[in-house]
Order: structure tokens, then C-alpha cells, then sequence
């Protein structure tokens, strides 16, 4: 698979389109998105996850900090129990030791239980060519390895196939027709696997952990397959990274109780089997089974290495960041890794298998930060994301699109002249009304799924000082008016100003302020967002005087309160962390506000889409919802009201197709909770939920809380 | 241990799908033993060499030399053969296979096999039906308040340790859960008071 040319972006996105058009694929993971925060939330019941995650983080940034040592200790301990230790700097170097212990045992049958770090390096592919029979004893990687196929997701590999397809593949294997009853599908890959077990020469297993004090591994499983592996045959491999190491057997038990419950909602899988040193085996010479355990880097130290990259080795392999990522969900993960899947493949991919598998992978993310929030080993991982695109773009060259569109953020004044600019040349599309009516040429057909809003006849920034102020104020907040509500919906800010007033808050606008940076990171364009921070934190000034920094945007807030800091720590440490502390929300700064809201004449049944950027970026969870039942109308909850709309800035414009069926959902979820309005709390939402529910002919209305609040 | 410690245990284990009984001694073990194989269906061989079976088989590695003679004579009378080793010579399957359990572990229900010894495995994983035999004084609250004592059980070579948790499980088809792909179809836990 490393070998095959690289992919377009536009054969990706012919793969993904495939993907979209699976209904089976559809069905499976939308089930599986429903149930699986539920099993996971019951698993978790009566415990601190935050205080769990924080803890598992912490210990596996230590042993990640002192890997070399861990690993020396291990190596003493494990050859001391009498297993034979190799290390292997690449995955060719991995691949051949393992030939070379098969070969130096006559082995000719080889039998695996899960491995992803197996998958890594291709090692079945290995093993074939020097002449091996290899079976995966692991249920779904022996469907997909029956199929030709890869895993699509860490620990349900076969999550993409139907029974179906199980039993047209088994009749073939069995040479006799089976059932699509899935209890008789299990039972026939036990019986027909039992006889792989007991052929086998060689059985080949991952590990979760392994224990620098005892020179112990630890392997989990479910189906009880790397017991069977690491006990018939006569040599043992365990093939694991060198990240897998920890001080002891306390240390394993704590990332141990978290793992099975962050990756399927279980508290424990059914079998954790922990070995040192060669055990018996009555079949071998001496009574004693070969072990060897074989300690791949394959990139991993320079990651270790890597200021920024260092917490990647954090990741404990629980696969929750696939099973909530909502591009996953709609495309599946052989769409969405390489080997690895879900957020932490996006990155693992660039270092393990090259950026030309990882180039096209890496732009599909909405940023909706979903994973960041449940990743058991607390990795940063959209912002990795991030950094894995900016870095292959100063590889591979940046494209145009993107280098434009930096150079244009860092240029305030020439990008507001262009936004200006823009409404005079979109007039002969809009037709009179606020969409563009027929899409400008720069935006394909692929486009059409959501009307597009008309560029304002007047920003904001021009309207402000209409607005008159409180003359007592109470506090003042500055107003970060972002680049959509300040040139596309001024209404927006214009009802939170009359709000604003009433709750006697002054406000300030400093012109300078431009946009937030996002987008450019977004793009790959870090450069241009470090510029565009810098400016931001000049323009606001002093706040000496300023209570807060307010804004309407949600991905806006999010991204001043941690990406600003983040980006631009070294160049304005003090400046950076007084700014990021001052930013509110809108809905945070309203539900501590002293104002009566304006009661509804007609309350109406409301839903709120909670923007990504809000409730994990902001970690706001109830202030609009609060202020929405407050206003004389009711809050009505809508299934998944915290997945993400699927608009993710760049995203939406680069992988429309899979921004179109994630909107669907959302809409879907709204209309069925029967809500005459949808709120939320960011103008990027409004676009597309407000877009795609005119262009889908939804029954309700979609405009931001300020817009409920003190709107017309 | 708190009686409530053994209420978790038991509560958790039947959650994973496990079965437990409380028994006396040792003798109401082996019984409620039988029992369980005697309402058991017939082994369905997992080779397609095997041979048909004329009765049950009970595979009981670990048992004391004392209790293994009770145990043989009882299966005499009941047509069960009894084996103790050459486990492997069985790769069809086993009916039931009893070994000992170390500990137990409250939090999850889960069970600590100590199996350096390959019959004892081979008893938790080529059987049917495994059937462990754990002292109630030996179950502690979670893995993590009882690291030193599992540690010490892994920490000298050579050790193969196996925290047992229901038997074996898949969800690989649709996420549908099936029991038993690789081990055992069903785990009893018989907690025996004055083992």
C-alpha cells in the first residue's frame, strides 16, 4: 500500500462521494453515532472522566519524556525472563526480523491476533511473499483480511460490512452456504479458525502495554483470540511501538481503565492477558515456548522528539476519536486513514506512511474539536491536524487558493476592500434578495446544496457609531465583531446592540481588529494566522478598561481565547494571556447580565444547534439554552445537538459533498423535535443551517440568539 | 472484605454476562460443577477431524490431588471423563474446564487466573463452559487498589496472568454482540466460602 502513487484530491473526493452513496455504510455508523456516546456515558457513570483523562495523559507524557529509559529497563527485564528482544527502526527493519524468526523456526503457518501496529508496517503482505500462511484470528480483521481489504475503524474493523456480505464471504470460504444470522457466522469462524490455531507455528500478537519494571506485556482482547495465539503455537511475536512502554503494572491498570470504556462503552474487555517471559508450552523443546518481542520506531521517537507533536504518543488506541468525528461517520474510515483511522490517523499518517498519504487526508476535518473533547490520552488533535496541513504545505508548496487568501487576511485594509468590492459585483446575482441566487463561478454546482448569503449593503463596522450608548454603564466590553456577522450579517450585531444597551453595557468597537485567523489556519497558512493574532491583540489595546471581549462568533471566541494564545505565545506572552482572558461569549456574557429580556408574545417551540466552537471550545453548555427559555420561549432539545452543522469554514467550500450530508442530519434532528425556530450562536452555523434549511424547505427558521433576543 | 465488595463482584460479573453462585466448601463446588454440565449441551467438536465423543469431558488442571480423586469418582458414575493434562490433545473442545481463580476484582467483575501452567490455560480456553473457583476473601474493590498484589503476581518469570472478564465476546458483525468467537461460551464463578 506505501507504494501506490499517490492520490488527487480529486480521486479522494470521487472515493468519498462512493462512500456518501453506501447506503449499508450510512446506516451502520449513524447507529453506531447514536449509541455509542450513550454506552459510553453509562460506562463512565459516577466517575471524574476529565480528572481520568488528565491522569492517563499524564502518565503517558512521562514515559513519553523518559521513553529511552523505560525502554532500556524493559529490554533488561524482558531478556532476563528469558524473551529475545528486537528493535526495529523502520517497518522493513520490523518485517524482516520477523521473517527471519519465522524462517529460523521452520515456521509456515502464522496465525495473528489484532495488531494495529502489525497493519502499520504491512506485515502480512511480509510474511505472504517469503511464502507464510497468515490468518487473522480477530473476527473482523479476518473479514477484511478474507476481503483484501484494511480495517475501517481500530477496533471494529469490519464496522463498514454488513451479515450479508459476512455470509456471502463465508459461504466462500466454507465452501458451503451459510446463514446471515450472525450467532451462526461467529460459530462458523470459531470452528474454522480453531483448526488455523492449532496449525499454527508462529503466533503473532500486539500489545497495549508492556512494563518496564517487570518486563511484562499486557494485551487486551475481547474474543480471547491473543490468548489462543500466545498459547498453541511454539514461538510467540509480540510486535508492538516503542510508545507502549510504561514504568508498571499501576501505570497500565490506569490507562486500562479508561481505554475499554472510551473505545466501546465497555468497563473492561473480556480478557487482559499479562506475560513475561516465555511460558510453557509442552510441545517445545525445553517445555518452554519461544518469545520474541519486537520494539518498532518507525518514526516514533522524532514524534517524541517534536515539541508539538511529542503528546501524538499520548494516544492509548481506544478509537474514540473516530466514533465521534462526523466526517467519519459519513464517510467511513477507509476514507478517512491511511492505516490509522479518526482524528489521530490525519496525523499518525504523515509520520508513518509519508505525506502523500496523508495530503488529502488531513484537509478533511471540520474542526469541530469533538475528538479533542473525548480523546482518553488528552491530545490536542484538531490543532495537530492543523499543523500536520500547514507543515506538508511548507513541504509541498502552498497552493494558491491558500496563499491568497493569507496573504489577503494579513492585509486588513486590502481585505476589506475586496469584501466591499464583492458586494458591488454580487449584486447581479443576488436578484434583490440576501442569497446569491445563482453561485459565482469560483464555487462549482457541488456548492448548490445551501443558498449563500448576499454580502451586506453596509458592514457593521460602518454602522456602529449610529448606536447610542448607556450613559451609566455598568461595564464596558469591547466588540470582536468577526469578518461574516461584520459584512454579511450585520443584523446580527445590530440586535445585540439594542441588548447591549438595555443591560447598560458600553461598548467599544476598535477598528483596527480584523479577522480572527481561523480560516487561515484552517487552510494551512499558520504564517498568516500568527500575523493576523498579532493585529487582533494590537488593535484591542490597552484593556485596562475593557471588562471583556465580547463576540457573537463562536468559532471566533474559541479561537482568540486558545488559538490566539497558542499560536503566538513566544511573541506576546503577557499581551496574549490578558487578551484570552477577557473573551466571552455572547451567551456568557448575556446570562450574567443584568437585563430583562423582552418576553415573546407568541413563545415558540426553539431548538438550538450548539456551535462546535461553543460548547467544547468555549466549554458553554447552558447559557443560551437558559437565556432562549428566559425569553418567553421554549427550549426544545434536539437529539444531537452538539454534533457539528458541518460547516467548518473551508471545509464546507473543499469536501461539500460530505459538508451536505452531515447538514441533512442536523435538520433532520431539528424537524423531528418539532421546533418552529432554530437558534445558535454563530454566524457560520446561521450560513449553513439558515442555507440549507431554505434550500431543503425546512419548516423552521434559523437566526442567532441575538437575533431572539432583541431582534426585530 | 466487606460483604458489599462481594455484592459489587457479583453484580458486575453478571453484568459481563458471567454466572455466580455462593457455595461452602469445596465438595458443593465440584457438585454445582456437574450440575452445570449436566444441564450443557452437547460439545459441538471445532475440528474437522474430530472424533464424536461418547460423554462429556471435564477438564480440571488445578485442583488438589484430594479433590480431583472426589471428583473423578463422581464423573465415573456419571459417564464424564476427567481429565488433568495433555489438554492440547483436546483441540475439538472441552465441556467444561475448572480451574482456580487468584483473585477476584469487584469494580468489573472480573476474575485473576494464574496460568503459567498451559493446562490451566488450555482449561480457560479450549472449554465450553470455563468454570472458576474463587475465595471471596480474595475479591478486592478495583485492579488499580489491588496493583501490588497483581503485580506481584506478574512480576516473576515465567508469568502468564489472565484477568477474566464473561466469556469470550465479539461485536465485529454490525455491532450485534455473539458470544464465545474464540473462548469459552459461558463463565461461571462459583465463590466458595472456606477455600
Amino acid at each position: 500500500m506505501t507504494e501506490q502513487k499517490s492520490e488527487s484530491l480529486k480521486d479522494y473526493k470521487k472515493r468519498l462521494d462512493a462512500a456518501l452513496d453506501n447506503d449499508f455504510l450510512r446506516q451502520a455508523m449513524d447507529k453506531f453515532a447514536i449509541a455509542y456516546p450513550q454506552a459510553r456515558k453509562a460506562a463512565f457513570e459516577g466517575m471524574d472522566v476529565d480528572a481520568m483523562v488528565d491522569e492517563v495523559a499524564g502518565i503517558k507524557a512521562d514515559a513519553t519524556l523518559n521513553n529511552a529509559a523505560l525502554l532500556s529497563q524493559f529490554i533488561r527485564k524482558a531478556e532476563a525472563a528469558g524473551a529475545v528482544v528486537h528493535r526495529a527502526a523502520t517497518a522493513e527493519e520490523a518485517n524482516a526480523i520477523i521473517n527471519r524468526i519465522a524462517k529460523d523456526t521452520n515456521s509456515r503457518n502464522v496465525i495473528k491476533s489484532k495488531s494495529m501496529t502489525a497493519e502499520e508496517i504491512h506485515l502480512n503482505l511480509h510474511l505472504e511473499e517469503k511464502g507464510l500462511d497468515v490468518t487473522e484470528t480477530d473476527l473482523g480483521e479476518w473479514i477484511v483480511q478474507l476481503r483484501g481489504e484494511g480495517p475501517s475503524h481500530m477496533v471494529m474493523p469490519a464496522i463498514h460490512l454488513s451479515r450479508f456480505q459476512v455470509a456471502d464471504l463465508f459461504s466462500e470460504v466454507t465452501g458451503a452456504k451459510q446463514e446471515d444470522e450472525i450467532q451462526h457466522l461467529v460459530k462458523v469462524a470459531r470452528k474454522e479458525l480453531r483448526e488455523k490455531f492449532i496449525q499454527a507455528d508462529i503466533g503473532v500478537t500486539g500489545a497495549n502495554f508492556a512494563l518496564a519494571e517487570t518486563g511484562t506485556i499486557g494485551i487486551a482482547t475481547n474474543e480471547g483470540n491473543a490468548r489462543l495465539a500466545s498459547t498453541l503455537p511454539r514461538v510467540h511475536v509480540a510486535l508492538m511501538g516503542i510508545d507502549k512502554v510504561l514504568p508498571s503494572m499501576k501505570e497500565a491498570l490506569t490507562v486500562n481503565r479508561i481505554l475499554p470504556k472510551n473505545a466501546t462503552g465497555q468497563a473492561i474487555t473480556s480478557y487482559v492477558t499479562w506475560i513475561t517471559g516465555p511460558t510453557q508450552c509442552k510441545v517445545s523443546e525445553g517445555d518452554k515456548r519461544e518469545m520474541h518481542i519486537v520494539l518498532l520506531d518507525n518514526g516514533r521517537s522524532k514524534i517524541a522528539e517534536d515539541p508539538v507533536f511529542s503528546q501524538v504518543l499520548q494516544c492509548v488506541r481506544c478509537g474514540a476519536c473516530a466514533n465521534v468525528c462526523p466526517v467519519y461517520r459519513m464517510v467511513g474510515g477507509h476514507q478517512l486513514g491511511h492505516i490509522y483511522i479518526g482524528a489521530i490517523g490525519l496525523i499518525t499518517t504523515y509520520f508513518f506512511h509519508g505525506r502523500e498519504n496523508a495530503k488529502n487526508l488531513v484537509q478533511n476535518c471540520t474542526n469541530c474539536g469533538a475528538c479533542k473533547a473525548i480523546c482518553a490520552g488528552g491530545i490536542n488533535l484538531p490543532t495537530l491536524i492543523k499543523e500536520v496541513h500547514a507543515r506538508i504545505q511548507d513541504e509541498d508548496g502552498h497552493p494558491m487558493k491558500s496563499l491568497l487568501l493569507g496573504k489577503v487576511l494579513k492585509n486588513r485594509k486590502l481585505f476589506h476592500t475586496l469584501l466591499r468590492t464583492a458586494r458591488a459585483a454580487q449584486k447581479p446575482v443576488t436578484g434583490g434578495t440576501p442569497y446569491l441566487r445563482h453561485l459565482p463561478l469560483v464555487l462549482s454546482s457541488e456548492h448548490n446544496f445551501r443558498a449563500l448569503p448576499a454580502i451586506a449593503e453596509k458592514p457593521f463596522r460602518d454602522r456602529f457609531k449610529d448606536f447610542p450608548q448607556p450613559a451609566n454603564p455598568v461595564k464596558t466590553v469591547a466588540l470582536f465583531s468577526g469578518c461574516v456577522q461584520d459584512f454579511v450579517y450585520p443584523e446580527q450585531l445590530e440586535a445585540a446592540m439594542k441588548g447591549f444597551y438595555k443591560a447598560n453595557i458600553r461598548v467599544v468597537f476598535p477598528e483596527k481588529q480584523s479577522c480572527c485567523g481561523l480560516p487561515a489556519l484552517m487552510m494551512g497558512e499558520k504564517q498568516a494566522a500568527k500575523d493576523v493574532a498579532l493585529q487582533n491583540i494590537h488593535a484591542m489595546g490597552n484593556l485596562a478598561g475593557v471588562d471583556h471581549i465580547v463576540t457573537l462568533c463562536a468559532s471566533c471566541a474559541s479561537h482568540l481565547k486558545h488559538g490566539v494564545p497558542d499560536l503566538v505565545q513566544e511573541q506576546a506572552p503577557s499581551q496574549c494571556r490578558i487578551f484570552s482572558d477577557k473573551i466571552l461569549s455572547y451567551s456568557q456574557l448575556m446570562a450574567q447580565a443584568d437585563v430583562e429580556l423582552p418576553q415573546a408574545k407568541i413563545g415558540k417551540q426553539t431548538a438550538f444547534h450548539s456551535p462546535c466552537h461553543l460548547c467544547r471550545g468555549m466549554k458553554e453548555k447552558t447559557a443560551p439554552q437558559a437565556l432562549i427559555d428566559q425569553s418567553g420561549n421554549s427550549y426544545v432539545p434536539t437529539q444531537e445537538e452538539e454534533t457539528c452543522c458541518g460547516f467548518g469554514g473551508s471545509f464546507s467550500a473543499n469536501f461539500p459533498a460530505v459538508s451536505r450530508e452531515i447538514l441533512k442530519r442536523k435538520l433532520t434532528d431539528v424537524e423531528r423535535s418539532g421546533a418552529e425556530v432554530l437558534v445558535t450562536e454563530c454566524p457560520g452555523c446561521v450560513m449553513q443551517l439558515r442555507g440549507g434549511a431554505k434550500k431543503q424547505d425546512r419548516s423552521f427558521q434559523v437566526i442567532h440568539l441575538s437575533e431572539l433576543l432583541f431582534g426585530q | 472484605m466487606k460483604a458489599s465488595t462481594k455484592k459489587t463482584f457479583t453484580e458486575a460479573a453478571v453484568r459481563a454476562s458471567a454466572q455466580v453462585y455462593d457455595v461452602q466448601n469445596m465438595d458443593q463446588a465440584l457438585a454445582k460443577a456437574l450440575e452445570i454440565l449436566a444441564a450443557k449441551a452437547p460439545l459441538v467438536p471445532q475440528t474437522k477431524t474430530a472424533q464424536p465423543t461418547t460423554g462429556p469431558i471435564l477438564a480440571a488442571p488445578d485442583l488438589t490431588d484430594t479433590a480431583f480423586d472426589r471428583l473423578n469418582s463422581l464423573c465415573r458414575e456419571q459417564g464424564i471423563s476427567l481429565i488433568r493434562d495433555n489438554l492440547r490433545q483436546f483441540p475439538q473442545g472441552i465441556d467444561m474446564g475448572i480451574t482456580h481463580a487468584r483473585y477476584g476484582i469487584a469494580e468489573t467483575g472480573t476474575i485473576v487466573v494464574e496460568s503459567d501452567d498451559e493446562e490451566v490455560r488450555l482449561a480457560s480456553m479450549l472449554s465450553e463452559f470455563h468454570l472458576a473457583i474463587l475465595s471471596p476473601s480474595e475479591i478486592g474493590e478495583s485492579a488499580l487498589d489491588m496493583a501490588d498484589q497483581l503485580a506481584e503476581l506478574t512480576a516473576n518469570p515465567a508469568s502468564y496472568t489472565a484477568f477474566i472478564t464473561g466469556p469470550s465476546r465479539t461485536a465485529d458483525i454490525e455491532r450485534v454482540l455473539a458470544i464465545g468467537v474464540h473462548g469459552p461460551l459461558e463463565l461461571h464463578i462459583v465463590l466458595v466460602e472456606e477455600e
